[in-house]
């Protein structure tokens, strides 16, 4: 529900999530090491195929859409892994449009981005059961994050959207539920396996990216 | 997301068919962004209607495979009833009926159609211009009409370790088949779940280290060599003389 497409938002909400993301994607860019491209290009790959798994939440089944836990993982890299995501989307399988990339972009990747910044400090040296708490924290907090600005900018667009955001924002319950179990999960299985992974630290040069490295 | 995206839609490289595909990407890229930003201000009947009819034509001269196509417009049409179902019942105006008790308004029936129209236009467009043309001509396509040369090398170099990785979350998954794992809605399948998710963390993680590493080796410092495009031909020329009639055709229509 987070892949809004093209004729459903009004130009100039177009305009300014395109703007939004501009400047986000200029920002993560700059940020780089120049040659941590092929690194961002990697995890990228890694979120949009963990993005096919449908997970089992009650009579529902959900798609992750783990911006929390690339959130914690890459930081400010995940703009441009959601990015590049939403257009292999858009243009192989028809989800979300050409025209709302900017808007998507920004409701998918920055709560993720921000929370995970917010409790990374969390992190540092943290036991496994701690990890999965955070984990699970910041992803709940992503996707309500989420729901709100998607249920944002259809109220935005257009008025008469009101009560039908209202409605998009209860379908995102299900999803809410799953990405906090899985992240937490993950988060857990990082933290005892190889602790360097979390707080966004996995993309500095030199850095210890793994255990067996 | 429907369970029926597969990613091995992503690696059928240029699977151009028909008039289209004469056209540069460069330029079909264009078309399809100017088409859809106008079509973001179209509300009027002639308008509406015209722009469906060029996007059909669009898919007609594409040849797109109809069967594809429709899976991707009912995957639309599954986002399209959640927004729609209340705009009827909400909007105030001038009854046709009552529904449940409630009155079923004609200003947001309307509404209704042309949101739905306007969906269906832009889907069929860009599945026309865009998706045929394979995801490596497509990056060459998004530096060439000025998108920064390191997203599109971003998408590349995505494109190519989505495949790797979906062989490799494939393979743990058949492992965990063979074990007897069904995911279910229960705390055992959401920990195994949420573990596979690590481990694909952890290796994607080693993998993009080593990577790095490798292009290190082979000389590689930031700088990807700028991606090669070909000469506009005479299709093209044609294409880019007759895509601003249609826009003006369609603006006209809507405010002349």
């Amino acid at each position: 529900m987070a892949h809004i497409p093209d004729g459903v938002l009004s130009v100039p909400v177009l305009a300014g999530g395109g703007v939004v993301t501009a400047a986000a994607l200029a920002y993560a860019l700059k940020k780089l090491d120049e040659d941590s491209l092929p690194r961002v290009a990697v995890l990228a790959a890694l979120f949009f195929v963990a993005s096919l798994i449908s997970v089992a939440v009650g009579p529902t089944s959900v798609h992750l859409l783990l911006s929390g836990l690339m959130g914690l993982i890459i930081g400010w890299a995940a703009v441009p892994a959601v990015f590049v995501g939403l257009v292999l989307q858009t243009v192989f399988f028809g989800f979300g449009g050409v025209t709302t990339l900017g808007v998507n972009t920004m409701d998918i990747a920055l709560p993720g981005v921000l929370w995970a910044m917010l409790f990374a400090p969390l992190l540092v040296h943290a036991t496994p059961r701690r990890a999965a708490w955070v984990g699970a924290v910041v992803a709940a907090l992503s996707v309500a994050t989420t729901a709100v600005l998607v249920a944002l900018v259809l109220t935005l667009s257009d008025s008469s959207y009101t009560l039908s955001a209202r409605i998009v924002l209860l379908s995102y319950g299900p999803l809410l539920v799953g990405e906090a179990v899985i992240t937490a999960f993950a988060c857990g299985f990082l933290a005892r396996v190889s602790p360097d992974m979390l707080g966004a630290r996995a993309l500095r040069r030199g850095g210890k990216i793994a255990a067996s490295s | 997301m429907s369970g029926k995206a597969s990613a091995a839609a992503i690696f059928a490289e240029n699977r151009d068919a028909g008039p289209l595909a004469a056209i540069d990407p460069r330029v079909r890229l264009a078309a399809a962004i100017t088409f859809l930003a106008l079509l973001a201000v179209l509300h009027t009947a002639p308008a509406l209607i015209a722009a469906l009819l060029a996007a059909l034509a669009a898919a007609f001269f594409a040849r797109l495979p109809f069967r594809a196509t429709l899976r991707r417009l009912t995957a639309v049409e599954g986002f399209l009833l959640f927004l729609l179902l209340t705009l009827p019942l909400t909007m105030p105006g001038h009854a046709l009926f009552s529904l449940f008790g409630l009155p079923v308004s004609e200003e947001g029936v309307r509404r209704a159609i042309v949101i739905i129209v306007r969906v269906n236009a832009g889907v069929l467009m860009a599945a026309a211009l865009l998706s045929t043309m394979g995801t490596m001509r497509l990056a060459g396509a998004m530096s060439g009409i000025g998108v920064p040369p390191r997203i599109a090398h971003l998408f590349q170099l995505t494109v190519r370790y989505v495949g790797v990785f979906h062989e490799e979350y494939a393979r743990l998954r058949r492992a965990m088949r063979a074990r007897g794992f069904r995911a279910g809605s229960n705390r055992h399948s959401w920990r195994s779940l949420g573990h596979l998710l690590g481990m694909l963390v952890l290796r994607s993680a080693e993998r993009a280290e080593r990577v790095a590493w490798a292009m290190r080796a082979r000389g590689f410092s930031g700088q990807f060599r700028a991606f090669a495009q070909r000469r506009l031909e005479r299709a093209d020329r044609l294409f880019i003389l007759i895509w601003p009639v249609l826009l003006i055709a369609l603006a006209w229509l809507e405010f002349g």
